[in-house]
């Protein structure tokens, strides 16, 4: 059962074509990996899918609702959660309110919007600096506070942008683990871009390659990462550099 | 028909010195990213400067010009140094925290002419105050027009100035991009601090210009920065070009509104074409609702 | 800590204090003029706050908001003589509705934009209540013999009014709304990604706001008796006024405005009073200037001002202390 079903999506910004003709589906329970060089359009078509620009041409289709031409909040209240690349914490907040306006989606009351709060906290172990405010937190932290802000929302469907990219080796262990959770515990299905190859190439079930806003490939990692097309224009590259022990 | 061509040549004519007003408001808000709502204070600034020089030195408007300049650059760069460079980078909750200063400074200036001069209405009884020249039927106000000429060559001034020279050329490059400015070893902060005090000083040129033409009183100041901001959105979209076609169209709007609509909505014209260009060219002013 | 009935006991005591102020110094009416001066500031202040200081959407045009108050409560008695007493009630409402219309025009703007339009929006309309002299009575203003000759009931009722604002402001930021107000100053587009309809609680946040400021509109009308156009909607003496108030108070905080509030009615009379008479008589020109000084001081050094930057002051005294110690 595709949970987003993703049609012929096209976004032009004047004359360059950003997001060309890509049609993607996303089974309920799976982790999609979206891959592809810088700039190739995968952020892009993140703010496509919850409207943060307006679509070219194309569809999207979530659960059943054409979400095409929604406006971006009605789109988070269906279910659609995302973290943003460039974190965005509610800077003034401290970290628990800022769990809690994501509740609040549905949640009406103080107290449950709180519960709510201190479970994802929890969750993404982050309650040992519930009381600090967003604002001064270390990146790994606000990292995963993009996270719990849209976990709190109760997504049906989770966007994870970049959420590993400048963690140091125990962070990073630490977000894949919880990255797998949001599945097996939460049962949340997961769209995830990720320039690190070794964390998107163990958690995603299948990977869904673009170059220069073009579906390239598509198929299981082990299928993706052998791909010609695949190779030429991002791992060639990229693949062994990336996949060093230590990086 | 003839009081038509005569409101269009009273409107061309301020509307040139609403232009040097504008352009000063622009450059500033391109190089500090701020709305400079004490614009008209420093205008009544310069005004006061002006009546000073008239009343007690005997100083014609036309040559204080030359002395009202440099006083209120240097009050003007003492104002961006101290009072809003400190602020930049500063975390605040209000991101308009420079802004609301301006607010401050230009509260300060109003209220530090009120207490020297008093509320009363000043003006100045020059030679050519009241003089009209004419061209068939049509007069021209004589000192509006030496205003207008004057502009123009203060506009003209500033053109080569930020084409031709380096430092105009830095306060450009810091107004288009900051941070490009910065790598390129430009010394965005001095250029940012030079820059309200250029502004600054296109402002006191407006204010000795004006004098001749205007009352002088203390609250000059607020209403001359409505007019300025004003100005500087109408057709300035942040561009100097475009402040001076802002500043034509306000001084066509307001001597048109009160030939033909009311006197007493002079004023507000400026206010309403301003609300309507937001609700009927959102677009145009797309640049504007990106912060 | 401990509430009762939606307060702190700190605040109780503080309602308490005000509740007993008007009988020190002995019933004067001079005294219980300025406090009824605080109070209506402190409701302005609040509503200001809701909008700029939670919601993050920086009015300079509350004036609209005080004077249209104002003018419910006046029309209706300039032309059918109803009391101007029904304007606590329309006072709010016709603010509301005010905002409803501004709303859709200036939430298009973001920032200093949407500061000027608000600032706009303020003038245009001292300016059509000057000029429509056939529904305002134009720059003659309206006249109304006030109703009572004791400040006293005057003094109750903004009391009144103005526990209400802080209250609500208090309960509504305790609440969902609160968050989400919070949230939009923080980030509009992270608050959207969060299922925020952002649009939607900035005008729900100026409808609140609108409809304190309208009632303190309304309340001037009733105890002043007088309105015009150029007091009530003055940009330099109520809006300008209104931000420096919650400047100086403390942007975002529950007490910000009422303690600005305090402040700037305490400055400006100290000043025009000649220090209660003490001083020489030039200091009375100076209220304005100083108050002026002090919003320019304060956002360079105590940008969060009074109760926001509380602790940065304390800090600062407490070292003091010690360093004479030593």
């Amino acid at each position: 059962m595709s949970i987003l079903k993703i049609d012929n999506l096209t976004k032009r910004f004047g004359g360059l074509t950003a997001v060309d003709h890509v049609s993607l589906e996303v089974n309920e329970g799976e982790i999609l990996g979206l891959i592809g060089p810088n700039g190739s359009g995968k952020t892009t078509i993140f703010n496509l899918i919850n409207s943060y620009y307006p679509v070219s041409s194309g569809t999207i289709t979530f659960n059943g609702h054409d979400i095409t031409h929604m406006p971006t909040n009605r789109i988070a209240k269906l279910g659609i959660g995302r973290t943003f690349q460039v974190v965005k914490p509610l800077k003034r907040l401290s970290v628990i309110e800022n769990i809690m306006v994501g509740a609040f989606a549905r949640e009406k009351t103080f107290s449950g919007a709180r519960k709510v709060a201190t479970e994802v906290l929890e969750f993404c172990h982050l309650d040992g600096v519930a009381k600090m405010k967003a604002g001064s937190l270390p990146i790994a932290g606000r990292k995963r506070l993009e996270i719990a802000k849209a976990l709190a929302t109760r997504p049906l469907l989770l966007l994870l942008d970049e959420t590993a990219a400048g963690l140091n080796p125990t962070e990073l262990v630490q977000a894949i683990s919880i990255i797998k959770n949001i599945r097996t515990e939460l049962g949340i299905t997961i769209v995830i871009v990720e320039h690190i190859m070794r964390v998107i190439m163990t958690i995603s079930d299948r990977i869904h390659a673009i170059a220069q806003g073009a579906t390239i490939a598509e198929g299981t990692p082990a299928e993706v990462s052998v791909d010609p097309a695949t190779i030429a224009a991002y791992l060639g590259s990229d693949f062994k550099a990336e996949n060093r022990p230590d990086a | 028909m003839e009081t038509f061509v005569q409101t269009l040549v009273s409107g061309i004519l301020i509307g040139g010195l609403y232009a040097i007003i504008g352009i000063g408001m622009t450059l500033i808000m391109g190089v500090l990213n701020i709305i400079n709502l004490a614009h008209g204070q420093i205008l009544m600034l310069s005004m006061y400067i002006t009546w000073v020089l008239w009343t007690y030195f005997g100083i014609d408007p036309y040559i204080a010009i030359f002395i009202t300049i440099p006083i209120v650059f240097f009050i003007a760069e003492g104002i961006s140094k101290f009072l809003l460079h400190p602020l930049m980078g500063k975390d605040s909750i209000l991101p308009e925290n420079q802004v609301l200063m301006t607010v401050g400074i230009g509260m300060v200036l109003v209220e530090l002419a009120r207490v020297i001069f008093s509320s009363d209405y000043k003006s100045v009884q020059t030679s050519y105050t009241n003089k009209s020249w004419y061209l068939g039927t049509i007069s021209f106000n004589t000192p509006l027009t030496i205003a207008f000429i004057i502009s123009i060559i203060m506009t003209v001034g500033l053109f080569l100035f930020l084409t031709k020279t380096d430092t105009g050329r830095s306060v450009r490059a810091t107004a288009q991009d900051k941070s490009a400015a910065a790598l390129m070893g430009i010394s965005t902060g001095k250029i940012t601090v030079l820059t309200y005090g250029l502004g600054s000083a296109l402002d006191a040129a407006a204010g000795s210009l004006l004098l001749p033409i205007y009352y002088l009183y203390p609250d000059v100041g607020p209403l001359f920065t409505v007019k300025a901001f004003v100005i500087t959105i109408l057709g300035g979209l942040g561009s100097t070009v475009g402040a001076i076609f802002g500043g034509l169209i306000l001084g066509l709007a307001e001597t048109f509104g009160a030939t033909y609509i009311s006197m007493g909505y002079r004023d507000a014209i400026g206010l309403i074409i301003f609300l309507l260009v937001l609700v009927f060219f959102p677009g145009g002013l797309k640049r504007f609702t990106k912060v | 800590m401990k509430k009762y009935l939606l307060l702190e006991k700190r605040e109780w005591i503080i309602l308490g204090g005000a509740a007993l102020a008007p009988w020190i110094f002995g019933f004067s009416p001079y005294f219980q003029g300025l406090l009824i001066l605080v109070l209506m500031w402190v409701v302005l202040g609040n509503s200001w706050n809701l909008l700029a200081g939670y919601t993050g959407q920086v009015s300079f045009g509350h004036a609209a908001f005080f004077g249209i108050g104002a003018y419910a409560a006046a029309i209706p008695y300039h032309h059918f003589k109803i009391s101007p007493w029904w304007g606590l009630l329309t006072g709010g409402l016709a603010a509301v509705i005010l905002g409803y219309f501004l709303g859709k025009l200036v939430f298009r703007l973001r920032g200093p934009y949407f500061a000027l339009g608000t600032l706009a929006s303020g003038e245009i309309l001292r300016l059509l209540f000057g000029e429509e002299e056939w529904l305002t009575n134009g720059h003659n203003g309206i006249l109304y013999m006030t109703t009572f000759i004791s400040k006293i009931p005057y003094y109750y009722l903004i009391l009144f009014i103005a526990m209400g604002s802080l209250v609500a402001v208090k309960v509504i930021m305790k609440s969902k709304l609160g968050f989400y107000f919070l949230s939009i100053r923080e980030d509009q587009e992270a608050a959207e990604a969060l299922g925020i309809d952002t649009t939607k609680y900035k005008n729900i946040a100026l409808a609140i706001s609108s409809f304190f400021a309208g009632l303190a509109g309304a309340f001037y009308m009733i105890y002043m008796g007088f309105v015009d156009p150029e007091v009530v909607f003055a940009l330099h003496n109520i809006s300008i006024l209104t931000i420096l108030v919650g400047i100086i108070g403390g942007v975002g905080t529950i007490w910000g405005p009422a303690v600005g509030a305090l402040i700037m009615v305490f400055i400006q009379e100290l000043f025009r009073s000649s220090f209660f008479g003490v001083g020489p008589q030039w200091v009375s020109q100076l209220h304005s200037l100083v108050f002026g000084a002090l919003v320019v001081v304060m956002i360079l050094y105590l940008a969060g001002g009074v109760v926001g930057d509380w602790d940065i002051i304390r800090k600062k005294f407490g070292k003091k202390r010690v360093e004479g110690q030593g």
